[in-house]
């Protein structure tokens, strides 16, 4: 199986989200990461949709989203032509003997630290789930308290925009 | 990389949305409404003149606490006619065999809650069978909504996957507009069930009310028409074919393209199959017409599709009662797909050639298309003689039939078909979900499309009596037979109060065979002769007796056991036209329906009969 991040510009309307997941389990098909959101353009919301499926199953799942009547558009993002990011906030256990060590490590992911107290820090980092799952990893010999993680949003590179035709007259 | 865009309806589409689907084959499409300027009304009231503009005649309903406030107006009203059934399943079926009669939108209406629940098999019906259909339901007030109220159930949520789309509406201003676009929605593109879910304090609230309103649906611009290479790369195919099929499905019909079909059919000279959705679109006294393909399609329709070299398969779905195991299904076919739903394209079976578009316009362009190039054909093509004299030749040896019973009972195929040979082409026939549907596909010849409705994809018991009635209602003139068996007849057989006191006489002909007869064949078959839990009449006593219940409803009951009665109870009830008919034929019990794939095996392992495999020529 292979990962395909889809973007899907809908209609904000109230369900449209509900419509959107429950067409993925009712067909069988794995979401990986789902992350929604506004867009530039009012009334029209983004959803990132990191899907695991093969050829065939990937265009059922773009012909399915489309014959949703609140879905204006579905994008497949290629992942060598695009920007893809997560956020995670992890609570990593950090005294005096080893905060200095935490964040030596963080530095180097370009990870910073947002909250500080006598036993733990809260670190931020962006990233694609490469990078994320390797500060995790990193971390975890200090001791992982809590962690949070985003879905993934992407965006195309270059200047073209997907919601450049038609939806602006729409 | 896929970028489709989906582009807002124009101008011309927002005018048109307010008219009905125009109708199978040549009806006339009813007249847009008149514009009406704001009127103060409240939103029940807004919901009525709604439906009224719309065009909408007819509604099927039960009221309850939350619709209670539409159903007010509802009184006063001189356009719609709305019949009170008996549950709110039959007002869905009737729904269901409105539309699929006329092609027109059929509407049924039912209160929160349970009222809405019970729409739910219908709706998944008409969303199997793309039929198009509008639920108006009741809500709770908005400020319950959530709160566990009263008759409170989510039915929005409930019906999101078993709806082409839906809405809840808690806003009186935003009435007409959802019920123009569910009209628009229903009966345009893939037709299919809406539901639009209004809150109580919506319908009781003022508004001001106006027509036509304005339809937003950026997301939503089916395809109608067919991309020219597309069509020129299916000629070229078509004519390369040796052994080509047509392979016609309920799209055809929804789609009211039937005449132009024929008109391929006579253009080409390709053998034609028609599956349970499509009987009818070719008549079946066109000799290239093979019949039913499937599970219990006929040995010719089976085999031709499986020894074909180019499937045109037309508002078809490769189902898998067609396909049998998909793996082996025609694995020497090339595969021409059209459809208006470009989902169902290389959903199941990848197309070589995919077309999305409204199958009327597909045909059409296909014709002109065949047309220009066989002019200018070389010789060779577009010369299928060898393999019609081949498939005319597993039509005569593999006709279908039955095997009389030995102890001289009833046969269920001889009643049906002698419905089928005195009620004539004219009539309408509605089946339920069973044997006697598979035998009213296979032994009532028809020769018109909508002459035959049936639940195809969800196969749903109890579909026939409301169905039938539904159908009735939108042609009174038409007979209308609901040939249904004593177990699917037991499930909604309440419909035939609403049908007395309506004056809707449909003619019910019980197939009787004391058993859920379907599974008892399985049972026969695959169980072992173990017959458990599918003897619906265990004792000597008839329970019910249909002729009596006929009778307590104020309907004709009637009888026949023997074939020298058949004839006899068909010809009265056929004379009765002043209240529904019920007749009940009693049938022997270990009828089955042959020919028949098994579940999950290749279309090869047809079986013409019991113990009975064709043998096929050894050259493929």
């Amino acid at each position: 199986m292979s990962k395909h991040t889809l973007s899907v510009l809908v209609e904000d309307k109230p369900g449209v989200l509900t419509r959107v997941a429950a067409l993925f389990s009712r067909r069988g098909f794995n979401i990986n990461s789902l992350a929604v959101g506004p867009t530039e353009l009012p009334d029209i919301s983004r959803i990132t949709v990191v899907v695991e499926v093969e050829g065939a199953a990937l265009e059922q799942v773009t012909k399915q989203l489309n014959k949703l009547i609140e879905v204006l558009k579905v994008v497949e993002l290629d992942p060598h032509a695009s920007v893809q990011r997560e956020i995670v906030l992890v609570k990593v256990r950090a005294d005096a003997a080893t905060r200095s060590q935490v964040i030596d490590t963080i530095q180097l992911f370009k990870a910073k630290v947002v909250d500080v107290t006598t036993d733990a820090v809260v670190v931020e980092a962006t990233g694609n789930s490469d990078k994320l799952r390797a500060l995790l990893d990193v971390l975890e010999p200090f001791g992982i308290k809590e962690l949070v993680q985003s879905g993934m949003v992407a965006v195309g590179r270059g200047s073209r925009s997907i919601t450049d035709r038609s939806l602006r007259s729409a | 990389m896929s970028d489709t865009t989906k582009q807002a309806p124009s101008p011309a589409d927002v005018a048109s949305l307010a008219r009905p689907r125009p109708a199978a084959d040549g009806k006339p499409v009813e007249p847009a409404p008149a514009a009406v300027q704001a009127l103060e009304v409240t939103g029940a009231q807004a919901l009525v003149l709604s439906l009224e503009a719309i065009g909408c005649d007819t509604v099927f309903g039960i009221p309850g606490g939350a619709i209670l406030p539409a159903y007010d107006p509802m009184l006063d009203s001189k356009k719609v006619r709305h019949i009170l059934v008996r549950h709110e399943q039959g007002a869905g079926h009737a729904a269901e065999g409105y539309a699929a009669a006329t092609g027109k939108v059929g509407v049924c209406m039912a209160t929160s809650g349970p009222g809405a629940t019970n729409l739910v098999t219908p709706l998944a019906d008409a969303h199997m069978d793309s039929v198009p259909v509008v639920a108006i339901t009741g809500q709770v007030a908005s400020a319950a909504i959530g709160t566990d109220a009263f008759q409170e159930a989510d039915i929005r949520g409930i019906t999101m996957p078993i709806t082409k789309h839906n809405y809840l509406v808690t806003d009186p201003a935003k009435i007409p507009q959802a019920i123009a676009e569910a009209f628009h929605v229903a009966g345009t593109g893939r037709p299919g069930p809406v539901l639009v879910d209004i809150s109580k304090d919506a319908l009781q609230s003022r508004t001001t009310f106006s027509w036509p309103p304005q339809i937003d649906l950026p997301g939503y611009r089916p395809v109608l028409r067919p991309h020219g290479k597309q069509i020129r790369e299916a000629s070229r195919l078509m004519a390369a074919a040796k052994r080509p099929v047509l392979y016609v499905g309920g799209g055809v019909v929804r789609s009211g393209a039937s005449e132009a079909l024929r008109r391929l059919v006579e253009l080409t000279q390709i053998p034609v199959v028609t599956t349970l959705m499509a009987r009818g679109t070719v008549p079946d006294s066109n000799p290239l017409n093979l019949g039913m393909p499937g599970m219990h399609g006929t040995v010719a329709a089976v085999t031709g599709l499986q020894k074909s070299d180019l499937i045109i398969a037309l508002g078809a779905r490769f189902d898998d009662r067609v396909t049998g195991q998909l793996s082996t299904f025609a694995p020497d076919a090339k595969v021409i797909h059209a459809d208006i739903d470009p989902a169902e394209i290389s959903k199941n079976r990848v197309a070589d050639v995919p077309i999305v578009g409204d199958a009327g316009e597909v045909i059409k362009d296909l014709i002109e298309q065949v047309t220009l190039d066989r002019a200018t054909a070389e010789s060779g093509s577009w010369d299928y003689t060898a393999w019609r004299e081949r498939v005319a030749e597993w039509k005569a040896t593999f006709p279908l039939g039955w095997t009389e019973s030995e102890d001289g009972t009833l046969s269920p195929q001889y009643v049906i078909e002698r419905i089928g040979a005195l009620s004539g082409p004219e009539a309408t026939y509605v089946a339920g979900v069973g044997q006697h549907q598979m035998w009213a596909a296979q032994f009532v010849q028809y020769e018109r499309p909508n002459a035959w409705i049936n639940s195809g994809g969800l196969g749903t018991m109890g579909f026939s009596v409301p169905a039938a009635m539904g159908a009735k209602v939108a042609e009174p003139e038409r007979t209308v037979w609901a040939i249904d068996g004593d177990g699917c007849f037991q499930m909604t057989n309440q419909e035939l109060a609403t049908c007395v006191v309506n004056n809707i006489p449909i003619k019910v002909a019980i197939i009787n065979n004391s058993s859920l007869g379907m599974v008892r064949q399985w049972q026969t078959l695959f169980y072992n002769e173990r017959y458990s839990n599918t003897n619906l009449q265990p004792t000597e006593q008839r329970v019910p007796d249909f002729v009596k219940l006929a009778d307590a409803y104020g309907c004709l009951g009637l009888r026949a056991e023997t074939p020298e009665e058949v004839d006899a109870v068909i010809k009265q009830a056929l004379e009765t036209n002043d209240r529904p008919v019920v007749i009940d034929f009693i049938v022997h019990r270990d009828a089955m329906v042959w020919p028949m794939v098994p579940a999950g095996v290749s279309n090869d392992m047809i079986q013409a009969a019991r113990h009975e495999a064709p043998v096929w020529e050894r050259e493929d």
